[in-house]
């Protein structure tokens, strides 16, 4: 049962293979490979070089995958979309279903301690995209906001927070940072919780929906009586 | 074993603006031709607007591969190559193209050819007009490029500029006009419509970059572009009704003319007696009319493919792909990116 892994919603490009067969009484998912490298504009050109990475470090082969799960973000547009339709490509080609995860969540995933969590990622434009839970479970977001608009809702209902963003905007957070590796970007593991019983119950496939929780930015032109200026 | 069964099954996709084209090729067969456009979604900002041209590529990708192979009667494993276009465009939109394009390839385990879109509009013509046996000249017009090219024989699909437009593309002179006398967007098909009830020589809009002393392959739209919106303004001033069959007649004349009359000069200098259109203006009626006419009396043979394959489509994609199979050209790496301003030299990522 492994299935690919991918995430595109942060500066990290994310690929790596789990093992879906163990449940969570059996300490969930086994990670087989993890491939990450942090370059917020080369999604493009890093995700499809570094599946082969996985699969190769996983010693497996397309042909042994059972399921794609893709982290739907939140996160910035055009790195994003790279894993989606990678993931959507792979899921058609290979005719294997896909699952998708709210990126913050697979950040906050196994994070039981503090209670109360604060997660937080670069939506660049001087935001966050962010998301709370209680006891690993979400209770607010994902949604995104000027890091200073956060605070006064953020200290009342959060012990400590965590993600890139909220390592860039700590002063103006003001939340203890938990500072351990692995937790600035959605990783494999938390990606591989979360959809471990989809992958397991063999789960219809997912659209894929990006989180983009932001319009394009185009405007309407005002109709114009004088286009020669 | 038939010749067909011997050439090569490519599958092509096409990001580089609003259209998600996907086609399928065997040599140089055409099988299917997909096409998804955001068009309709644009219309309200009087232009393709790149993210929501992006978004749209993503949700249509799957689906449309879907049709494609259906029309086709294949099914993707028996695809023996993808090809992409690699750019020149819209650098949000050919992201979608291209990572659809290698995680294709990924899982299928076949090789990647990232492409010129350029390059591919010339390609497009095989499918209908057969081989190429001589070089040519080719004029490339649409929303993005207006370019006059000159064009090896292929085999070689190296492509040397001769000349190309100064401020906007025809496309974009099109979609202005267009929307300056209401007709909406895009303004292509529109003012080809309404041209067809205007008397082509009721205004004498000028020629741009027309004089001895101009280059002779360059272009230039943005002085015609305010002509048409001085002479439209100065009829409202008046108080007089605009003759909008009239205006848009007489505004598509003075692009077309150029362009041919350009097109033909080139194909003279270069010795050459091909002339090829291609790209989303070569739809335009007048364009292919004139054209035609010109090239009759100048004694080149036009060659122009069929108006669904001169707009942005996969199959020019699929086309080209299967030309570099059979020229044994080494695939594209998985890490090639997307260019949004790949040289025009380049036929291959
Ligand atoms: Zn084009």
């Amino acid at each position: 049962m492994l299935a690919l892994v991918i995430d595109t919603s942060s500066a990290a490009v994310t690929a790596g293979v789990v093992d879906g067969a163990l449940d969570s009484a059996q300490g969930g998912p086994r990670v087989l490979s993890e491939q990450v490298i942090v370059n917020a504009r080369g999604h493009g050109e890093w995700l499809a070089p570094l599946i082969r990475q996985a699969l190769a470090e996983a010693g497996a082969g397309m042909a042994d995958l059972t399921a794609v799960i893709a982290g739907v973000g939140p996160g910035p547009f055009t790195g994003l979309r790279v894993g989606l339709v990678t993931a959507a490509a792979i899921s058609d080609a290979r005719g294997i279903p896909a699952y998708d995860v709210c990126s913050l969540d697979a950040i906050a995933a196994g994070i039981v301690e503090p209670r109360r969590l604060l997660v937080a990622t670069d939506a660049r434009r001087r935001e966050v995209y962010w998301a709370r839970y209680v006891a690993g479970r979400r209770v607010g977001g994902p949604a995104v906001a000027k890091p200073a608009d956060l605070p006064g809702e953020a200290e009342e209902l959060a012990d400590a927070m965590v993600g890139a963003g909220a390592r860039l905007y700590a002063d103006l957070l003001g939340l203890p940072l938990l500072d351990e590796d692995g937790h600035d970007y959605p990783a494999v593991r938390g990606l591989g919780l979360l959809a471990a019983e989809r992958v397991r119950s063999g789960a219809p496939t997912e659209p894929l929906t990006p989180l983009y929780l932001r319009r394009p930015d185009a405007v309407e032109p005002v109709a114009s009586k004088t286009v020669s200026q | 074993m038939s010749p067909m069964a011997s050439e090569a099954l490519v599958l092509g996709i096409e990001t580089s603006c609003d259209e998600t084209g996907i086609g399928i090729v065997r040599g140089s067969t055409l099988l299917a031709d997909a096409v998804a456009s955001s068009v309709a979604e644009h219309a309200r900002y009087g232009g393709v607007v790149p993210e929501v041209a992006s978004r749209a590529h993503l949700q249509a990708m799957v689906p449309t591969v879907h049709r494609a192979c259906e029309q086709a009667g294949v099914q993707l494993c028996d695809v023996d190559a993808i090809a992409v276009t690699a750019g020149p465009g819209l650098a949000g939109a050919l992201l979608v193209g291209v990572a659809a394009a290698k995680a294709y390839a990924l899982a299928l385990d076949k090789p990647l050819y990232g492409v010129n879109h350029l390059s591919a509009h010339v390609a497009v013509d095989l499918l209908e007009n057969g081989p190429l046996e001589e070089a040519c000249v080719a004029l490339l017009v649409s929303g993005g490029h207006s370019s006059i090219l000159r064009v090896p024989r292929v085999g070689g699909l190296e492509l040397t500029e001769l000349g190309a437009t100064l401020d906007d593309a025809a496309g974009e002179a099109f979609d202005k006009v267009a929307r300056l006398l209401g007709l909406g967007f895009p303004g292509g098909p529109l003012i080809d419509r309404a041209a067809r009830d205007g008397d082509p020589a009721s205004i004498a809009f000028p020629r741009g970059l027309s004089g001895a002393s101009d280059p002779a392959f360059a272009f230039s739209f943005s002085g015609l572009k305010t002509a048409v919106a001085r002479w439209v303004e100065a009829r409202q001033r008046a108080g007089e009704p605009v003759p909008v069959n009239d205006v848009a007649a007489s505004f598509q004349e003075a692009v077309v003319d150029v362009l041919t009359t350009k097109a033909v000069r080139a194909a003279r200098e270069q010795g050459i007696d091909h002339l090829l259109l291609g790209g989303g203006v070569a739809a335009n009626s007048r364009l292919r009319e004139l054209a035609a006419e010109r090239c009759a009396r100048a004694g080149i043979r036009l060659r122009v493919p069929r108006p669904g394959l001169c707009t942005d489509n996969g199959a020019m994609v699929a086309a080209l792909g299967a030309q570099l199979v059979q020229n044994g050209a080494p695939p594209s790496a998985l890490d090639i990116p997307a260019d949004s301003s790949m040289p025009i030299a380049d036929v291959l990522m």
